[in-house]
């Protein structure tokens, strides 16, 4: 090992020249600060790390702390799944970007649903108006899902749903439409995002107020636990945290004082934690800044261990592995040039690979303008898959590891990512923190001293702020056809005619007893979606007995 | 006249990205205006009694969800009805080009798209005031 006393000294003798030669020639900036704006020094050496303890901060991939990785061989054993987030218009448009997107090496499918959907709204809903088949795929009831998934094996695919206030419902219907395909609920693989507390806090999809969302993910994690056991039932999500302006610090903070809060909820209705936490997984950004990205993965690994070992006494191992998914920044993609988006996105899902993550989305180049075309999905792919077969990266485990600088940010962020989730506790845990505004505060400062930064241009932004070019509108961008709306409430306005009302009728009153009641609501909302009821008539009972949840705005 | 310069920063529609509406927020309170901002999910009928009731000079509407050319004109409207017809209405988000002269001539008097800075938002603001 290195002589402490040495380095110091060498060290010492390498400063004062250093700052011979910057008294001559000044560095370019005073202050060198990272992506998230955090100090960063002209060097990392031995110095940095003086206290590191290699098998208790590292150790080894797929054992404790798993710093290093999840899985004993990585990418080495199986490249991450590379899973597109897709869904616009109707059921049927969606169901040929899935195909196409299989065809051309997907390995997972992601569903991008609409915003009515979302938020529990049939698309005839007088607030759907307008947002049909938009953002994502307009879902109703169990006909459009079985569209959805029409010729896609659900046995062979594994599936994300990004879907939260209404989770339980598009998973019961996810459950019906393999049902139907012969596939029963234990061959299912996928995952729903069930992450409400991300929804108050940055991402709007809300519907319910905190104590009855909180019942309806417990709900879920008990009933995929006897019933679909291979579902990831939550994907406790920073992603929105971080697109909403966090650092990458609070993003891995927030979000593991969410997950927090997520075991809290589910010990207190009775749950043994080594049940249901083997399936939590997790969702995060990735930014430009390579390196502090790398960092970020590992820090949020190895705080996740520790948190599930010794403040949840977790036994299995499985509970203590944080598993995650990465998409890459749509908030760091320009409007302008955007080709040049291209690249950034081939830099995030470097440092995603290089952090060891399960699965990957990368963004299209025309995000900032868009939904994305076909061509540039295909681009966007491509990126992934040249990192795979060409770069080399995937074929030794981490790294990065033993890097002076890697090790002493991981250090850092996992550090300073604690002092928030310490605070949180003070106030009384995420929920809490959410109501009083605390956590959205937090983010919404920060955002400001980016853009501040950005329009002093102190961070630059290529193509934005600096090395600036005239432009013509972009061509050819991905356009919804209105129509999709009309399209929508027709379909709805057959299967209220066509479906059998009365056994609807029945199966929402028995939801609705369920909801009074303390029983699990799941088994009810699964025999309403088999009668086709639909998502805004379930919903609709459960905004009845629930009510809706209250924004806290902080400016 | 020698009161501040009043806005109404609303999210019409489902939409629940705010980091931008936020910000501009935060931006022109900063510039010295008074600024009043309604959270999400708001609809156009709530946005234009909103706009109305705190008797402001500027609305500024965010989407970013592809429902702009639905919501903004609506909001329009209703002001119009309403008599409200000297209070500028501006709107950003994700707004393809194509989609901009419709919006103006809907009476969107200015569509600020993704990597406007705020000062620019400030400046127009207080060189087309209507009032």
């Amino acid at each position: 090992m290195h002589d402490t006393e040495k380095v110091k000294k060498s060290f010492d003798d390498y400063e004062k020249k250093v700052e011979k030669t910057i008294a001559k020639f000044p560095e370019r900036k005073q202050e060198f600060t990272s992506g998230s704006g955090m100090t960063v020094k002209r060097l990392y050496t031995p110095l940095d790390i003086e206290s590191f303890d290699y098998e208790h901060e590292l150790g080894y991939p797929g054992q404790y702390p798993y710093t290093r990785g999840v899985q004993p061989t990585m990418h080495r054993g199986r490249l991450w799944t590379m899973r597109m987030y897709a869904g616009f218009a109707t059921a049927e448009e969606s169901n040929q970007r899935y195909k196409y997107l299989v065809e051309q090496g997907s390995t997972g499918l992601s569903v991008a649903f609409d915003l009515p959907t979302q938020i529990g709204y049939d698309s005839d809903h007088s607030l759907s108006e307008g947002e049909v088949g938009k953002v994502g795929v307009a879902i109703d009831s169990l006909k459009d899902m079985e569209i959805l998934f029409n010729g896609i094996p659900l046995d062979k695919v594994s599936t994300s749903m990004t879907i939260n206030a209404p989770a339980s419902v598009l998973l019961a219907m996810y459950i019906a439409v393999a049902e139907k395909q012969g596939v029963s609920a234990d061959k299912l693989r996928g995952t729903i995002q069930n992450d409400i507390l991300k929804e108050y806090i940055a991402r709007g999809t809300y519907i319910f107020p905190t104590e009855h969302s909180m019942r309806l993910i417990t709900n879920i994690f008990e009933y995929c636990s006897k019933n679909v056991p291979k579902w990831n039932t939550i994907s406790i999500s920073g992603y929105h945290i971080r697109e909403a302006g966090s650092t990458a610090a609070q993003e891995v903070g927030f979000t593991l004082a969410d997950g927090i809060a997520y075991v809290d909820a589910a010990i207190k209705a009775g749950l043994d934690v080594d049940t249901f936490a083997p399936r939590l997984s997790f969702f995060f950004n990735a930014h430009n800044d390579l390196l502090e990205e790398v960092a970020k993965f590992r820090a949020a690994r190895r705080l996740w261990a520790k948190i599930m070992k010794d403040r949840f006494r977790a036994k299995s191992e499985k509970s203590m592995k944080l598993k995650f998914h990465t998409q890459t920044g749509g908030s760091t993609l320009t409007a302008q040039q955007p080709d040049n988006n291209i690249i950034r996105v081939a830099i995030q899902a470097l440092a995603a690979v290089l952090g060891g993550t399960q699965s990957l989305h990368t963004n299209s180049r025309d995000e900032a303008l868009a939904l994305p075309t076909e061509d540039s999905v295909r681009i966007a792919l491509r990126t992934q898959q040249i990192i795979a077969y060409e770069s080399g990266v995937t074929n030794t485990i981490d790294p990065l590891a033993g890097s002076y600088y890697i090790e002493a940010k991981t250090k850092e962020i996992e550090d300073k990512a604690m002092e928030y989730i310490s605070k949180i506790d003070e106030i009384g845990g995420a929920p809490r923190a959410i109501d009083v505004g605390y956590i959205q505060k937090e983010i919404t400062d920060s955002a400001y001293k980016y853009q501040m930064e950005i329009e002093s241009e102190e961070r630059i932004v290529v193509g934005m702020n600096k090395f600036k070019i005239e432009e013509k509108a972009p061509k050819g961008l991905l356009r919804v056809d209105p129509i999709v709306g009309e399209m929508q409430k027709k379909k709805l306005a057959e299967l209220r005619k066509e479906r059998n009302n009365q056994a609807v009728t029945e199966k929402l009153e028995a939801l609705r007893k369920a909801c009074n009641g303390t029983d699990n609501v799941m088994p009810f909302i699964l025999e309403a979606v088999r009668e086709y009821a639909t998502l805004g008539e379930i919903c609709g009972i459960m905004r009845e007995v629930f009510g809706e949840y209250e924004q806290s705005v902080l400016l | 006249m020698d009161r501040p310069i009043r806005v109404l920063v609303a999210k019409p529609g489902l939409d629940g990205h705010d980091r931008g509406a936020k910000l501009i927020a935060r931006a022109l309170r900063d510039a010295g205006m008074e600024v009043i901002y309604t959270g999400l999910r708001q609809t156009p009928e709530q946005i234009a009694a909103s706009a109305i009731q705190e008797d402001v000079d500027v609305v500024a509407m965010s989407i970013l969800s592809g429902a702009h050319n639905h919501l903004f004109p609506k909001v329009v409207e209703l002001m119009k009805e309403q008599g409200a017809d000297d209070v500028l209405i501006i709107g950003g988000g994700v707004i393809p080009e194509d989609d901009i002269p419709g919006l103006k001539k809907a009476g969107i008097e200015q569509v600020f798209t993704p990597g406007t800075s705020t000062s620019s938002i400030t400046e127009y603001i207080k060189n087309n005031l209507k009032r």
